[in-house]
């Protein structure tokens, strides 16, 4: 599903934030992407989603190399990839509803069917209640269920997420890893960066861990 | 198709509903774009209207033929038989008599006329050629200035001939101002959109990152500057259509005083139609160059 052979990749600054990687994700697997701050998690997420471009090496996502992709087919790739940001990027100008709504626009869906899957998908993550309120109006857990609702919209293959229990208290973090565990026992391939070592106690999930840039584990 | 169609109507609805979310942008921009429209709309409407009076204006364009004061009957019959063989329209023969009969009847000329010892006119033709262009005229009139006993040949064509010029400059001068008025509302165009997508900022770069293609990004903003320059064109002409209605009185007065009616053509169906698709174009033109400009930093 998702494979690295000596994946690097430097700024343009410079710094190089990967090193020499390789691993392999098979379809349906559960990988947490952990280390210390700065030791390129985000980094190894925005090559996976293809925000960032790899600088040597390939990495291969549903079968496409992302190092040899024309700009063009980008946001194809992007579309069967569910992805859960570090800040979320929600949209405060319209409903929680119309927030999980957008990716189904982008792919095009008639409106009466989007809206059908865009309630289906909060009624997933518990918010169905919240349709109409606007993303400011939620709490902090609230949001991040939010984000995973429109991440997961779009039936993707794979579910990305970088620190998604980030700034939450512990219940709220154990709410949205529950989350993330349903979606893997559907059979959803989930990959999430994390520094929060008590997930890995709990789940016991395979483990890609980065030491500034390098692979340890 | 169906995925093609219902994204085509759902930009279109979110142009709608950017139009509307902010109404006084929107009232300033249309009323910019449609007095933009309106100088070179009226002036559109305006040459029309001249264009058909000089057409119309009948017994303007004739020649009249003077002959010799000595001319016979003889000399006359065959300045008919040359004017029917050259088949160039009416024409009207003036016995001197029947001149000097008119003259007779003017109050203000009876008493010189009565007071001359013998009938000091020529007999005369009134021609009125089919073909009433200039040149046309022009080479009549030489012509006819060649035939036997004809003493001097009028063109009554003068003023035709200056209306004419003035028609080329005021056509030219037209396009100017429409060129002009058109890249200004490209420039409104480029602005307001440049402005939408700075608002929009946040749902672009999201979009962006959760699979949007270019297309999906761009159409929206296509659809509001073609839709702000089609309504800015429907402003314009009901304006040129307010303006006429304020000149129908004056000049019906006034083409009544030259004994004449004549009324301004209000622009019809396909005008409007035509103006607003201007406008529309206009617009889809200004929003595709601000896009383009502006998407840049969002790569
Ligand atoms: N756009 C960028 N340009 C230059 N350097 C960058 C850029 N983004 C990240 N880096 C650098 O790359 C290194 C890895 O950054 P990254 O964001 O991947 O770390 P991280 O593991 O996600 O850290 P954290 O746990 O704090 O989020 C850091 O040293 C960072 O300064
Ligand atoms: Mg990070």
């Amino acid at each position: 599903m998702i494979v690295a052979s000596n994946l690097s990749k430097r700024y343009p600054g410079g710094y190089e934030a990967l090193k020499d990687i390789s691993f392999e994700i098979s379809a349906g697997q559960m990988v947490f992407i952990t280390g210390h701050s700065g030791a390129g998690k985000s980094t190894l997420v925005k090559l996976i989603a293809s925000i960032e471009r790899p600088t040597a090496g390939s990495l291969v996502v549903n079968g496409q190399n992302l190092s040899a992709l024309r700009r063009s087919a980008i946001p194809y790739v992007r579309r069967h990839l569910g992805m859960v940001f570090q800040d979320q990027k929600l949209l405060f100008d319209r409903s929680a509803l119309d927030n999980v709504l957008l990716p189904l626009q982008i792919a095009g869906l008639p409106r009466r069917e989007a809206i059908r899957r865009a309630s289906a998908a909060l009624d997933k993550v518990g918010l169905l209640a919240r349709e109409k309120a606007n993303p400011i109006a939620l709490s902090g857990g609230e949001q991040q269920r939010l984000a995973i609702a429109r991440a997961v919209v779009n039936r993707p293959t794979v579910l990305l997420a970088d620190e998604p229990t980030g700034n939450l208290d512990s219940d709220s973090a154990a709410d949205i890893l529950e989350i993330f565990a349903e979606f893997h026992q559907v059979g959803v391939t989930v990959v999430v960066a994390t520094h929060d070592q008590s997930w890995i106690e709990r789940y016991h999930p395979n483990v890609l861990r980065l030491d500034h840039g390098r692979l340890v584990a | 198709m169906n995925a093609w169609f219902s994204q085509h109507r759902a930009a279109l609805a979110s142009a709608f509903r950017r139009l509307w979310s902010t109404p006084l942008n929107t009232v300033l921009s249309l009323l910019v774009i449609g007095i933009a429209l309106t100088l070179p709309g009226f002036g559109y409407v305006l040459l029309d209207n001249l264009r058909d009076l000089g057409n119309n204006a009948s017994g303007v364009q004739q020649i009249s033929l003077f002959m010799n004061l000595d001319a016979d009957k003889k000399d006359i019959g065959e300045i008919e038989n040359r004017l029917k063989q050259a088949a160039t329209g009416k024409w009207r023969f003036v016995p001197k008599e029947e001149a000097l009969k008119r003259m007779q009847a003017s109050e203000d000329m009876a008493e010189i006329v009565a007071s001359l010892p013998r009938n000091p006119l020529p007999d005369a033709f009134i021609v009125e050629p089919t073909n009433s262009e200039p040149e046309a005229l022009e080479i009549l009139r030489k012509e006819i200035a060649g035939w036997p006993k004809v003493a001097h040949v009028q063109l009554d064509s003068a003023w035709v001939k200056r209306f004419d010029a003035f028609l080329k400059l005021a056509k030219l001068a037209l396009w100017m101002l429409a060129g002009i008025f058109a890249a200004g509302l490209v420039a409104v165009t480029f602005n307001t959109i440049r402005l939408q997508v700075l608002a929009q900022a946040a749902e672009i770069e999201v979009a962006r990152m959760i699979g949007a293609t270019d297309a999906f990004i761009r159409r929206p903003f296509y659809y509001y500057g073609a839709l702000q320059g089609a309504l800015g064109g429907l402003l314009a002409a009901g304006l040129v259509f307010g303006a006429l209605t304020l000149l129908a009185e004056p000049v019906g007065e006034l083409a009544a005083l030259y004994g004449g009616s004549f009324s301004l053509r209000a622009p019809g169906a396909i005008e409007v139609a035509a103006l607003a698709a201007i406008g529309a174009f206009l617009g889809w033109l200004g929003a595709q160059l601000s896009v383009s400009l502006s998407l840049r930093k969002f790569d």
